[in-house]
């Protein structure tokens, strides 16, 4: 049974400032609306793998999968229009461009991407946002919101294309409690009612625990 | 290009509006003043080759003549002998310098399309006697209808009218300076001496200012016939052919067929004046060397902002791509805001170059006999504004290039781990 995500047996060096192998055999398959928590220690490469999973990092052998498409052998704007298309990304530090509102932040990788007029994609992003309570600041410029609100316009943003898969990097990372609370809730709603595929790289094991499945890496190897 | 990169390049502008602003005015000043110096350096040239053209015909033809003193006659007599002919400070012989067949030439010149004037003169030295005063100067015995058409006198004349010419026996239009120097007003009676000995009176009907002093005091006007008579020579004897050119831009090539064809020598105005030339050719070169330099300083102002902006906006760029957006996305982005930094900054540089073009064409000029300048000289042509708007947008798109090249090339991942 093939998933929408598939990598087969990933190998990754670093070169710099010496070679060392940070990625071993890694296979690992994700099912459509499965929501997968990566999880291990510091530099065990689970961010390394994350990155190899976003289609910016080409720099790796093995195999990947997204969506039934072989990431390798891309040109770069080729895989920018991946991207695009089919991926969403959420980080640890928010990165919402300061100068822009909430909603144009949201709008800006579905008017890359242009499928729809804008006034669809301004009704479609504002129900979004309305879906994680930030429809009323949707007008307020980005670098003005608190942490928690400029994570779940992010995640707002990460959607606004209808990707087949969302990574994050530490979604919570940079979050007390509270809102780290509301951001799981976001995640677990968006993997339930939505079937959303999720697959999160995450220290906070409360975060971890909530989701489908747990990978834990351990240099370079997944150990369970 | 795609709305999306040109909004973001909008909103990347206005979010730092004072630094958008001195950028701005950088390209501004830079324009300003490219259309400003050569607006009145050209205006400078255009003056000069004004004055150069109105003593200098676009074309002279003239018998140049010049005595070959290699051969002498000695040569034939003592030819029959063995011997070695040698004649120390041989004098130069009596020659004619008239242009022989000058009716069938001027006829022919004045069948070529290119030339709009053909004006014969007759010119000789003289002695201006009025009462006491005696003036070295010389006259020229023209047909004032064509030499009008050169020299467009018609509007130089100060008192009278230059047709009188034809029809006063004897009549002589003045220079100006001269008459001043004379003290002769208008219907006074002038004698005029040749260095060959002759004397003949004229009448003032009319001075002249060319507005060369160097001109407008020592020549005057007289019919043709008036010099031939003067000279003892005969109707058709004329020593000068004076032609004017629709484009006087084809003179060296219009004087070098004329020079082939009727054998005589041909000088274009640009050989005649090669001094004046030079002098306009140097302003041309200094304008451009100015203005470049007010260019480049301002495109490395830009560079710099754009390289700052560029360090400030790394995590954004990376970001953008992560998003989907290509490198030629954020090329564009980046070399946009460099575009209409330029753009602008062109526009307004054109709108105060005007400006300043126009407050010194009304700068009076202090007053001076020999020149007749009342304002600066300034020119106002399109075509400086067109490289104006040019050339700013050019050297901001240049100077924004090596930066938005680094952005559109730059690893997001490298960014995003290192956050």
């Amino acid at each position: 049974m093939s998933g929408i995500l598939e990598t087969n047996h990933l190998q990754k060096f670093f070169y710099e400032p010496e070679p060392f192998q940070v990625l071993r055999d890694v296979t690992l398959c994700v099912q459509k609306g499965e929501f997968v928590a990566l999880v291990g220690k510091s530099g065990s490469g689970k961010s390394t793998l994350l990155y190899l999973l976003s289609t910016m990092d080409t720099d790796f052998q093995g195999s990947i999968v997204i969506d039934g498409k072989t990431v390798a052998g891309k040109s770069q704007n080729e895989l920018a229009r991946f991207r695009n298309e089919r991926l969403g990304f959420v980080f640890q530090f928010h990165y919402l461009l300061p100068e822009f509102t909430a909603l144009e932040n949201v709008l800006l990788p579905a008017r890359r991407l242009g499928r729809y007029p804008l006034a669809e994609i301004r009704a479609r992003a504002i129900e979004k946002l309305g879906q994680v309570g930030m429809e009323s600041f949707a007008d307020k410029l980005s670098g003005k919101l608190s942490g928690g609100q400029q994570q779940r316009v992010a995640i707002t943003r990460a959607l606004i294309n209808d990707p087949v898969l969302v990574l994050a990097d530490e979604p919570t990372g940079n979050l007390d409690s509270m809102n780290s609370k509301v951001v799981l809730d976001i995640f677990q709603e968006l993997s339930r009612r939505n079937g959303q595929t999720i697959v999160a790289v995450t220290h906070d094991l409360d975060f971890a625990r909530h989701a489908d499945r747990i990978v834990e890496i351990a240099d370079g190897r997944i150990v369970s | 290009m795609s709305g999306v990169d040109l909004d973001i390049a909008k909103t990347h502008l206005l979010s730092r509006k004072k630094q958008t602003l001195i950028a701005i005015l950088g390209v501004t000043f830079g324009i300003a003043m490219f259309i400003l110096m050569i607006s009145f350096m050209e205006g400078v040239n255009q003056y000069i080759a004004d004055t150069m053209l109105a003593s200098t015909p676009d074309i002279h033809v003239y018998n140049d003549v010049t005595t070959d003193y290699s051969v002498s006659i000695a040569g034939d007599y003592f030819k029959t002998s063995n011997a070695v002919v040698l004649v120390h400070h041989p004098k130069p012989k009596e020659v004619t310098l008239n242009i022989r067949n000058a009716a069938g030439i001027r006829e022919d010149i004045a069948k070529d399309p290119l030339v709009t004037a053909v004006s014969p003169m007759l010119s000789t030295q003289v002695f201006y006697n009025y009462g006491p005063v005696q003036i070295n100067g010389y006259i020229d015995g023209v047909d004032i209808v064509q030499e009008s058409r050169l020299y467009d006198l018609g509007h130089k004349i100060r008192e009278g009218r230059a047709e009188d010419l034809l029809t006063t026996t004897n009549g002589i239009l003045m220079g100006s300076g001269l008459a001043k120097k004379l003290n002769a007003a208008m219907g006074d009676l002038v004698t005029l001496a040749t260095p060959g000995g002759s004397t003949m009176r004229f009448r003032l009907i009319g001075t002249f200012q060319i507005g060369i002093g160097a001109i407008d005091n020592v020549k005057s006007y007289v019919s043709l016939a008036s010099v031939q008579r003067l000279l003892n020579e005969d109707r058709s004897y004329i020593t000068d052919i004076g032609i004017k050119l629709k484009d006087n831009r084809y003179a060296p090539q219009e004087a070098a067929a004329m020079r082939r064809k009727y054998g005589y020598k041909a000088d274009d105005w640009q050989t005649t004046n090669a001094a004046a030339m030079a002098g306009s050719y140097i302003r041309d070169m200094l304008t451009y060397v100015v203005s470049l330099t007010l260019l480049v300083v301002a495109g490395f102002g830009i560079y710099n902002i754009m390289n700052m902006t560029i360090a400030g906006k790394m995590k954004d760029i990376a970001i953008l791509k992560a998003q989907g957006f290509e490198g030629n996305d954020i090329l564009q982005i980046f070399l946009l805001q460099s575009v209409i930094i330029g753009l602008i900054g062109a526009v307004t540089g054109m709108l105060l170059g005007y400006g300043l073009s126009y407050m010194l064409s009304r700068v009076p000029f202090p007053a001076n006999d020999e020149i007749s300048w009342k304002y600066f000289p300034v020119l106002f042509r399109p075509v400086y504004y067109v490289f104006g708007l040019v050339f700013g947008v050019l050297t901001t798109a240049l100077a924004g290039l090596p930066p938005s090249l680094k952005a559109a090339r730059m690893d997001p991942v490298a960014i995003l781990r290192n956050a």
